[in-house]
């Protein structure tokens, strides 16, 4: 690693942190639009709860003053203050909470969707324009054009509740089957087009028909030489995938009752629980940025032809 | 006769009227060719661009003119006439049933327009629902997609013309809103949006759109506009610099002549296309709002809400979520494979 690489790097985490802060400051301003602001609950909130956000934010002073503790919180405590709607839960707490089970399902889902996408993606390649290329095109296609929340709940149509093949509640681990299916989809069709279009590029290149004039055996210039150089584009997918999983997992919890970060989410926006959907906003936020800044990063230091700027 | 070099004298031969065969070789023998009708031709060509066509020109055209003369409404509950009890038998009819009375006016020999997709559970034809869905989604995705091309165009060039510090910070602006989760800002956004501006539009004529759509709408202008920037940006700068440009400024062309003869004809496919596959990005976002409960106002139906809606009575009347699915699906897809056309047939620097 040269220094080049070492500045690139520098830089890219200065953007990723700035782009955090940008995340909480429009979070806490634009929610300051609602009317009493975010700290203030309606009718259903406790007095204790609503006490409680009165010491630690001091509603009374002006909204500047209330942003920066909020902004201190978080930098020094990682501390979002409390639910207005789940009594005396922390919204750390309740976020803690879902993130293990969203965790887990978004994990497995993006694990199928890369290694299903990259078969697929390599065997439409090297069978180009027979059959199964052709198949393989037309169902990804058909994927790629299907939003999550359709393939979800047809999913559920079908197997939970016309054939009653698997539960439809989300919260065994036999409920989770279907959502990681909905999940893994759509990342799987783009990653397989993704493959099947680099791996093309890469066996008309130079070096493999070196490889193959110097008599190296098929398999070893497909795993040896090709797949590997193929997959340096499907890696810089790594972060918009993050996202699609984390934006999909909100309806895909939902539709599933999966007791996830993204139910957590939609209900809070349902109750007006404020603090909540700041909390929530700014922890998947940054998890995203987090994401693609690790992709960017991996993507220059993979693949030694990247110059960079 | 000798050839003499360095001499004034003019060979008169080549002075003579052109004879009928001569003049043959300057007949035109077809109109010359535009770029917009190469293009046109190219795209008719394309089988998969030419059907996700119609299709699209289909749809559009149903969800347009079928309301106009479809004898029930989206809103229209069924069992509740004024001054009677609401009548149950008319919620939840299955695709060609008939609710009590109407079935009483068949049985006295009268005919009654059929509900072909039956009702909904508050006793609403679902036919007209998924169409009046349709053109919600439809129009949603179509204004989007212009608010995205205005404003993108317009940022873009400046950025792209002035140049400079101008550019430096309209870039910088452009490179954080890019690196913002989109999704989860426009979730935020519809919340807060959606809860301020009810009471402001309340009584205006904006409340028939509901918030919903407005908030969805000034989302798209606060943040989608951004790559179609980037884009008329990039194509400004490579276009101001590109050898004809050079030429077109050597041999004395003006600025005016420059910009509408050959900036805009070849940066214009590219901001098309672009603008076209926009359309299913928004239509996908307003269904997955809608699908959340953050999109179209009730009794508004789009359709997203309306296989929202489906999820609740699954078991029992699955092809209510079938239908929108298929609906969004096919726009979806015939959208994408159409733009994709657009660009193989436009996008002049694909052509070899």
């Amino acid at each position: 690693m040269n220094s080049k690489t070492l500045l690139y790097i520098v830089k890219r985490v200065l953007l990723a942190l700035f782009t955090v802060w940008v995340v909480i400051t429009i979070t806490f301003f634009v929610m300051h639009a609602v009317p009493g602001g975010p700290f203030v609950g309606e009718k259903a909130t406790t007095p204790a709860v609503q006490a409680a956000m009165e010491a630690k934010y001091g509603l009374d002073k002006p909204p500047l003053e209330q942003y920066g503790t909020y902004l201190k919180d978080i930098v020094t405590k990682f501390d979002f203050g409390p639910s207005l709607k789940q009594r005396g839960r922390m919204v750390i707490d309740i976020i803690a909470d879902g993130m293990k089970t969203s965790m887990k399902l978004g994990l497995i889902a993006a694990g199928v969707a890369a290694l299903i996408g990259i078969v697929l993606g390599a065997v439409a390649a090297l069978r180009r324009n027979k059959l199964i290329d052709r198949v393989i095109m037309v169902i990804t296609t058909a994927f790629v054009s299907m939003p999550s929340f359709i393939i979800g709940a047809l999913l559920l149509a079908l197997f939970s509740v016309q054939l009653r093949w698997l539960p439809a509640n989300g919260s065994t681990a036999a409920g989770l089957v279907l959502p990681i299916i909905t999940l893994a989809l759509y990342p799987m069709a783009y990653i397989t087009r993704l493959t099947r279009s680099s791996m093309l590029d890469v066996l008309g290149q130079d070096y493999i028909r070196t490889a193959k004039a110097k008599g190296v055996s098929g398999a070893r210039i497909i795993f040896g030489h090709a797949l590997k150089n193929s997959l340096i584009p499907v890696l810089t997918y790594l972060g918009p995938m993050l996202a699609y999983i984390v934006t999909g997992s909100l309806v895909v919890e939902q539709i599933f009752a999966v007791p996830g970060i993204g139910r957590q989410f939609v209900s809070s926006i349902t109750n007006r629980d404020y603090p909540m959907i700041m909390g929530t906003t700014i922890i998947l936020a940054a998890l995203i940025v987090i994401m693609n800044l690790v992709t960017d990063i991996l993507y220059k230091v993979v693949d030694p032809r990247i110059t960079l700027e | 006769m000798q050839k003499k070099h360095f001499t004034f004298h003019v060979d008169l031969d080549m002075f003579n009227p052109a004879s009928a065969k001569d003049k043959e070789y300057m007949v035109q023998m077809r109109p010359s060719s535009t770029f917009f009708k190469d293009g046109v031709k190219r795209l008719y060509k394309n089988k998969v661009a030419f059907v996700s066509f119609i299709i699209i020109i289909l749809i559009t055209l149903s969800s347009i003119i079928i309301p106009f003369f479809w004898p029930y409404s989206y809103e229209d509950q069924l069992g509740v006439q004024p001054g009677k009890a609401v009548d149950a038998s008319y919620n939840n009819l299955k695709p060609f049933e008939y609710g009590k009375t109407e079935q009483a006016l068949i049985d006295d020999g009268e005919s009654v327009f059929p509900h072909i997709f039956g009702t909904d559970s508050a006793g609403r034809d679902y036919f007209i629902r998924v169409i009046y869905g349709t053109r919600v989604s439809l129009a949603v995705g179509f204004f989007a997609s212009i608010i995205v091309l205005l404003i993108g165009t317009l940022v873009g060039s400046v950025s792209g013309y002035f140049g400079g510090k101008v550019d430096l910070i309209i870039m910088r602006i452009v490179d954080i809103i890019y690196s913002l989760p989109d999704m989860l800002m426009v979730i935020l956004l519809s919340t807060v949006l959606k809860m301020t501006l009810t009471p402001v539009i309340a009584g205006t004529a904006l409340e028939s759109i509901g918030a919903n759509i407005i908030s969805l709408f000034i989302v798209f202008a606060l943040l989608y506009w951004v790559s179609m920037s980037r884009l008329i940006r990039g194509q400004i700068l490579s276009l101001r610099e590109q050898e004809y440009v050079l030429s077109a400024r050597a041999t004395g062309a003006k600025g005016k002549w420059i910009i509408t003869k050959h900036l805009i004809p070849n940066c214009i496919s590219v901001v098309i296309i672009s603008a076209a596959l926009q359309i299913p990005s928004a239509i996908f976002t307003e269904s997955y709002l809608s699908f959340l409960g953050l999109g179209v106002n009730a009794p508004m139906p789009s359709l997203g809400s309306l296989a929202s809606e489906a999820l609740n009575g699954l078991a029992s009347y699955p092809y209510r979520l079938v239908i929108p699915a298929v609906v969004i699906s096919l726009i979806v897809l015939s959208l994408n494979l159409f733009g994709d056309g657009l660009r193989d047939a436009f996008d002049p620097k694909l052509n070899d």
